[in-house]
């Protein structure tokens, strides 16, 4: 008994290292499959956020609404709600900057991991083939995720500029979203750059939601065969509501109306 | 048995690992369609050598896709066009006459080049070898089914275990990674009773040590198109999961 406690932690004979100490993330982020699945939770992240942002963004749909006294649209009333949540708990902004950070942080580590992986596999193959590859399987999204990932990171420091920090938009008014999307996406090529990035975002979770499953081990006969349709309905989802802004804007669907509202936004006349 | 009339061989020619390859082509008037792949290098080798040029090296053992040992992309495909099968099975039927085919060996960073379609699969030993074993005392062969294991449990550890270590998984994936092969063989002691012991020692040293030569998995899924043994890619799954759940365990067996 006594001989197999003293052998150390199973048996042994697989240990090359035992001391080896490092703090458990960096350990476990400095392999490949670590690198994976801080990819896929981060990558889940970035779903949650993109399907709740849009969904939140439908509420543009909905026009002007009535608060008691106050007429607003109501995606500038939720911007507010936002900045508001768990307010009598926590200070007003704290829990969005919460998420922010987390976010902010999800999107730099996927990054970081894509970018880490995107090398090792270049040295893994420092070779090419000399003759045309015939793929069977990998598709246009599998083999475009750094691509699409590019345009995406891109897109994103644009809307941050444009849409939050309003750097992008000459006529941004703070805290008035309903007003700064219109102006923005008045605007053709940016209603096509909006286009175009989201059908990139769409090709990018259409492989990524599919691959997650597998980067996190969850495998099982009882699933498997819904990973596709998942991954094709939320790639669908994404795409189609947020495709459907800059047209709705173009179209004139959303149009920023000042007489329709009486309350919240400073600088603007009617306000 | 039909006869293949005027097959064009586009094959790579490499005098060694240092050395600049370069394709080589050469006219087949005619061969039988019952042959298998590597009789037609086998015929045209004898060619050469009457020509006294040079034979093709190409590697090849039990000729009956159980070894794993030949190796060869053919048509851009690892092991060639047929599905589930060594190139040593793959048949002249699955072309056609007048036929032009490329003829590659894999290309891995970690799988050099030993002469024209040759390559040196080392890496695959350093992983098998701190992890893909049991410990158990030799002495005589222990009566058969003395350890009752669940069929379905021992029929996926079969599948993985069916893994012949081809390299055709790391031949075919485009970031030259090799998750099947190591997945595979985590799998089939991971999931029976006797690879519990080492478990989660056999999941991180053997992802580690696939690390230190490899690329990393994308999900393409092109390994499992490839694989002559047609291991499936939930394989990799089950590494997945047993690899994190080792860095935890491991770390608190060392805490004790
Ligand atoms: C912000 C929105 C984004 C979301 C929601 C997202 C989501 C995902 C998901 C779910 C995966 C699959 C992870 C896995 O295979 O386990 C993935 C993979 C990937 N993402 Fe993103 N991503 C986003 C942005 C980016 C950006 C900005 C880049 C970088 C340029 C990027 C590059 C990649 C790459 C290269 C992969 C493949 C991973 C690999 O090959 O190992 N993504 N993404
Ligand atoms: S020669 Fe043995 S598997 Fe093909």
């Amino acid at each position: 008994m006594a001989e197999t406690l003293n052998r150390g932690p199973v048996s042994g004979t697989a240990v090359t290292s035992p001391a080896k100490r490092k703090p458990f993330f960096v350990d476990f982020y400095s392999t490949a499959v670590g690198k994976k699945y801080v990819m896929a939770l981060t990558g889940m992240i970035g779903i949650g956020f993109v399907v709740v942002h849009m969904i939140g963004n439908l509420k543009m749909y909905l026009g002007v609404v009535n608060e008691g006294e106050l007429r607003v649209y109501d995606i500038d009333w939720y911007g507010e709600f936002l900045r508001e949540l768990l307010v009598p708990i926590m200070p007003r902004t704290y829990v969005l900057w919460g998420l922010r950070l987390l976010l902010i942080a999800a999107v730099l580590m996927h990054i970081h991991a894509a970018y880490s992986l995107t090398f090792l596999n270049r040295k893994a193959r420092s070779v090419k083939y000399q003759s045309a590859r015939d793929y069977q399987v990998a598709n246009f999204a599998s083999r475009t995720m750094r691509w699409t990932g590019i345009i995406v990171a891109l897109f994103i420091v644009w809307h941050l500029a444009d849409l939050t920090w309003g750097w992008a938009n000459p006529d941004f008014i703070r805290g008035a979203p309903y007003h700064n999307i219109d102006t923005s996406l008045s605007r053709v090529p940016v209603a096509i750059l909006y286009i175009v990035a989201n059908i990139a975002l769409g090709i990018h979770l259409f492989h990524g939601t599919w691959s997650l499953f597998q980067s996190m081990g969850w495998s099982s006969p009882r699933f498997d065969s819904w990973r596709r349709g998942l991954a094709t309905a939320i790639a669908t989802i994404i795409v189609v509501g947020n495709v459907s802004f800059p047209i709705a804007v173009l179209a004139g669907v959303i149009e920023f109306d000042p007489d329709a509202i009486n309350c919240c936004i400073e600088g603007e006349e009617g306000g | 048995m039909t006869i293949l009339t005027n097959i064009t061989i586009k094959i790579w020619r490499q005098e060694g690992p240092d050395t600049e390859g370069r394709f080589e082509t050469h006219q087949i008037p005619e061969i039988s369609d019952e042959a298998s792949f590597l009789e037609l290098l086998d015929i045209l080798n004898e060619r050469l050598i009457e020509e006294g040029k040079e034979a093709i090296v190409f590697d090849h053992d039990c000729r009956e896709g159980i070894c794993g040992t030949c190796s060869m992309m053919i048509d851009g495909q690892a092991h060639g066009p047929q599905k589930g099968t060594a190139t040593c099975q793959l048949h002249m039927r699955t072309f056609s006459s007048g036929d032009e085919i490329v003829v590659e060996p894999w290309r891995a960073t970690a799988f050099p080049i030993i002469k024209d379609l040759m390559v040196d699969r080392a890496p695959f030993d350093r992983i098998m070898e701190v992890g893909g074993f049991i410990t158990a005392p030799t002495g005589g062969a222990p009566d058969a089914n003395i350890i009752p294991i669940p069929k379905p449990v021992i029929d996926a550890s079969m599948d993985a275990a069916s893994c012949i270590g081809c390299g055709a998984c790391v031949a075919a994936c485009p970031n030259g990674a090799a998750n099947l092969f190591t997945a595979a063989k985590i799998t089939h002691l991971n999931l029976l009773p006797q690879g519990q012991a080492e478990r989660y020692k056999r999941a991180e040293a053997m992802v580690e040590k696939m690390d230190e030569y490899f690329g990393s998995c994308t999900n393409h899924g092109e390994c499992e198109a490839a694989c002559p043994k047609e291991i499936s890619i939930d394989t990799i799954a089950t590494m997945n999961v047993d690899y994190w759940k080792s860095k935890f365990k491991n770390r608190q067996h060392l805490d004790r």
